[in-house]
C-alpha cells in the first residue's frame, strides 16, 4: 500500500500555502492530519503529484473564546477538542463528537479543519458543524472570504472550498448557559463510523425548548439538519410525549444510502430512535 | 525528489535521505533498522505500528516520514532501561497479555498513551483506550488485566517517587 509518487511541499504560513496551491493547480492536494488523505492515496483513489503539508503552519491550532462565538484554528485535533474544558462546557456536542471519532491514535493527527474540508457525509464534525450553525474563514488568492455551514457542505465529499484556498478557523456561536448537547452514534464496532448518528443540542428553560438543534449523520449525500423536529419542539413543552412525537420525524427530508451497514430503512429507523434517546438524555432532570 | 529528515528515535538520531512518499513505519523498519514496531493492516485499521510522535501516539503506517522531520519518536525498543523491562512490558508477560506477539509492540504504545492521559482507568477505559488496536490471538482479556497491573505497578511506583524526598526531611 504505497502511494504514487509526489513532491513534497512543507509550507510555514497561509499566503505560502496558497500560494503553492495556486501554482500547481489540481495537481496538488493539501495535509493537514493525513488521516483521510493518507488512506486515498495509499489506495490510489487520490494522487496528487504535490503535496502541500500546512501541518508545520504556526497558529492554526487554537481554541479560544471570541466575541460571542468559540473560534477553532483549522489545525487544531479531534482529541485537543474532546479533552479541551472550554469545548466540554460551552459546546458538549462538539467534545462529545470529538472522543466518538476513530481511536485515539486518529484522535491524535486528525484535524478539524481536515474532517471539515474532507466533507464525507458519515464524518462526525460536518454534522455537528452544520447543527451549530458555524462559520468557516477561508483563505485563497483572492484573501479572505466567510462561508456559513449551510452552504459549505455542498455534496458528497465536496465542500464549497475551491482548490486554491485554505480553511483557517471554523467559528461556532456560543450557547446560552445551561445548554445541554450530545452526539449518539450508532456502529457496530469500535472505531467505526457512524451507521447513522445524530447530533442534538438543546436550550430548555421552564420545561420548554427555547432553542433546538438537531442534526444527522449518514442520512443522505450531506449532513442535514431535522427541521421537521426542531419545528416540531421550538417553543413547546420538553415532556416525554412532545418528544416521541417530534422524534418520529427524524427521518423527514433525509435520502439515506443503502450499503453493507444498512438498509435506507434500517437508518431512518435508527434516526428515530437516535433522535427520541438525545433528546431524553438533553431533557433529563430539567 | 528526494527528502532529507532527521528525528530522534528512542533517544538517538536518525538521518536520512526519503522519498516524501515514504511512510514512517517504512523508515523505522527500514532504514533505522528498528523492526520491533510491525505492519499489521497497513490500512490505518490494526494499531500493530503505533508509535509515540511528539508526545502522541500515532499509527505510524498513516504518517509520512517527511512529517516526521524533526519529531522525538519513541518505538517498543525504547521502553525499557537495560535488561529492566517498562512495567507495561512486565505486566504483559506476566499476565499473558500476548500469544503471538504481532500487536504486542502497538498495544503497549497504545496502552502507554492510555495510563499516561489516565493513570488509573476502569476496564470501560481501558478497552477505549486500545479501540485502534486489534488483537487476533487472546480475546483481549489478559490484555486488559496487563494493563490493569502495569496501572498498578506504575501507580506504586510514582508514590515512591513522591515519598522519597519527604522520608529525608
Ligand atoms: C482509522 C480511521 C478511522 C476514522 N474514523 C472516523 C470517524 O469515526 N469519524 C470521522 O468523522 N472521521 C473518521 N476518520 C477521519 C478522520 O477524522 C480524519 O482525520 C479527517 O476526516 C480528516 O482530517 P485530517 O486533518 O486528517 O485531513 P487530511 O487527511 O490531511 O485532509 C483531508 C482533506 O481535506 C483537505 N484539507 C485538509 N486541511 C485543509 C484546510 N485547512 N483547508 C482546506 N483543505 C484542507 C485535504 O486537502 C484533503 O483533501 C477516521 C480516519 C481513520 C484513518
Ligand atoms: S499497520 Fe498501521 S494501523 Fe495497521
Ligand atoms: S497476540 Fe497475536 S495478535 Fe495479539
Amino acid at each position: 500500500m504505497i502511494p504514487a509518487s509526489f513532491d513534497y511541499i512543507a509550507v510555514k504560513t497561509v499566503p505560502e500555502a496558497v500560494a503553492e496551491l495556486a501554482k500547481h493547480g489540481d495537481e496538488s492536494k493539501l495535509l493537514a492530519g493525513g488521516h483521510s488523505l493518507i488512506p486515498l492515496m495509499k489506495l490510489r483513489l487520490s494522487t496528487p503529484s504535490f503535496v502541500v503539508d500546512i501541518g508545520r503552519v504556526k497558529d492554526l491550532n487554537y481554541i479560544r473564546r471570541t466575541d460571542g462565538h468559540i473560534a477553532f484554528g483549522a489545525l487544531t485535533t479531534h482529541h485537543d477538542i474532546e479533552f479541551s474544558d472550554l469545548v466540554k462546557e460551552q459546546l458538549p456536542l462538539l467534545a462529545s463528537a470529538a472522543s466518538q471519532i476513530g481511536d485515539p491514535q486518529v484522535r491524535n493527527r486528525g484535524t478539524m479543519g481536515g474532517a471539515a474540508a474532507h466533507a464525507d457525509p458519515s464524518g462526525d464534525y460536518p454534522t455537528c458543524l452544520l447543527t451549530l450553525d458555524a462559520e468557516f474563514d477561508v483563505v485563497g488568492p483572492n484573501g479572505r472570504r466567510v462561508i456559513k455551514a449551510s452552504d459549505f457542505f455542498v455534496g458528497t465529499f465536496t465542500s464549497a472550498l475551491q482548490p486554491d484556498e485554505v480553511l483557517t478557523e471554523i467559528r461556532v456561536p456560543a450557547p446560552p448557559a445551561g445548554t445541554r448537547g450530545t452526539y449518539l452514534k450508532f456502529s457496530r464496532r469500535s472505531q467505526d463510523w457512524a451507521i447513522v448518528a445524530v447530533a442534538a443540542q438543546a436550550t430548555v428553560k421552564d420545561r420548554k425548548f427555547q432553542e433546538i438543534r438537531i442534526g444527522l449523520t449518514s442520512m443522505g449525500g450531506t449532513p442535514l439538519r431535522a427541521s421537521a423536529v426542531e419545528a416540531a419542539l421550538r417553543g413547546k413543552s420538553a415532556d416525554a410525549d412532545t418528544i416521541r412525537k417530534a422524534a418520529e420525524k427524524a427521518a423527514e427530508g433525509t435520502d439515506p444510502p443503502q450499503d453493507l451497514n444498512g438498509s435506507p430503512d434500517y437508518r431512518r429507523h435508527l434516526a428515530t430512535v437516535l433522535t427520541r434517546r438525545a433528546l431524553e438524555q438533553l431533557t433529563a432532570g430539567r | 525528489m528526494r527528502h532529507r529528515v532527521a528525528m530522534t528515535i528512542n533517544g538517538t538520531q536518525y538521518e536520512h535521505e526519503v522519498e516524501p512518499r515514504t511512510l514512517l513505519v517504512y523508515y523505522i523498519r527500514e532504514q533505522a533498522g528498528l523492526t520491533g514496531t510491525h505492519i499489521g493492516c497497513d490500512t490505518s485499521s490494526c494499531g500493530a505500528c503505533t508509535v509515540e510522535m511528539d508526545g502522541h501516539s500515532v499509527k505510524s503506517c498513516t504518517v509520512f516520514a517527511v512529517q516526521a522531520d524533526g519529531a522525538q519518536i519513541t518505538t517498543i525498543e525504547g521502553l525499557a532501561v537495560g535488561s529492566q523491562l517498562h512495567p507495561l512490558q512486565q505486566a504483559f508477560w506476566d499476565e499473558h497479555g500476548l500469544q503471538c506477539g504481532y500487536c504486542t509492540p502497538g498495544m503497549i504504545m497504545a496502552a502507554k498513551q492510555l495510563l499516561e492521559r489516565n493513570p488509573k482507568p476502569t476496564e470501560q477505559e481501558i478497552r477505549l483506550g486500545i479501540e485502534g488496536n486489534l488483537c487476533r490471538c487472546t480475546g483481549y482479556q489478559n490484555i486488559v488485566k496487563a494493563i490493569e497491573t502495569a496501572a498498578r505497578t506504575m501507580a506504586a511506583q510514582a508514590g515512591k517517587e513522591v515519598k522519597a524526598p519527604a522520608a529525608v526531611s
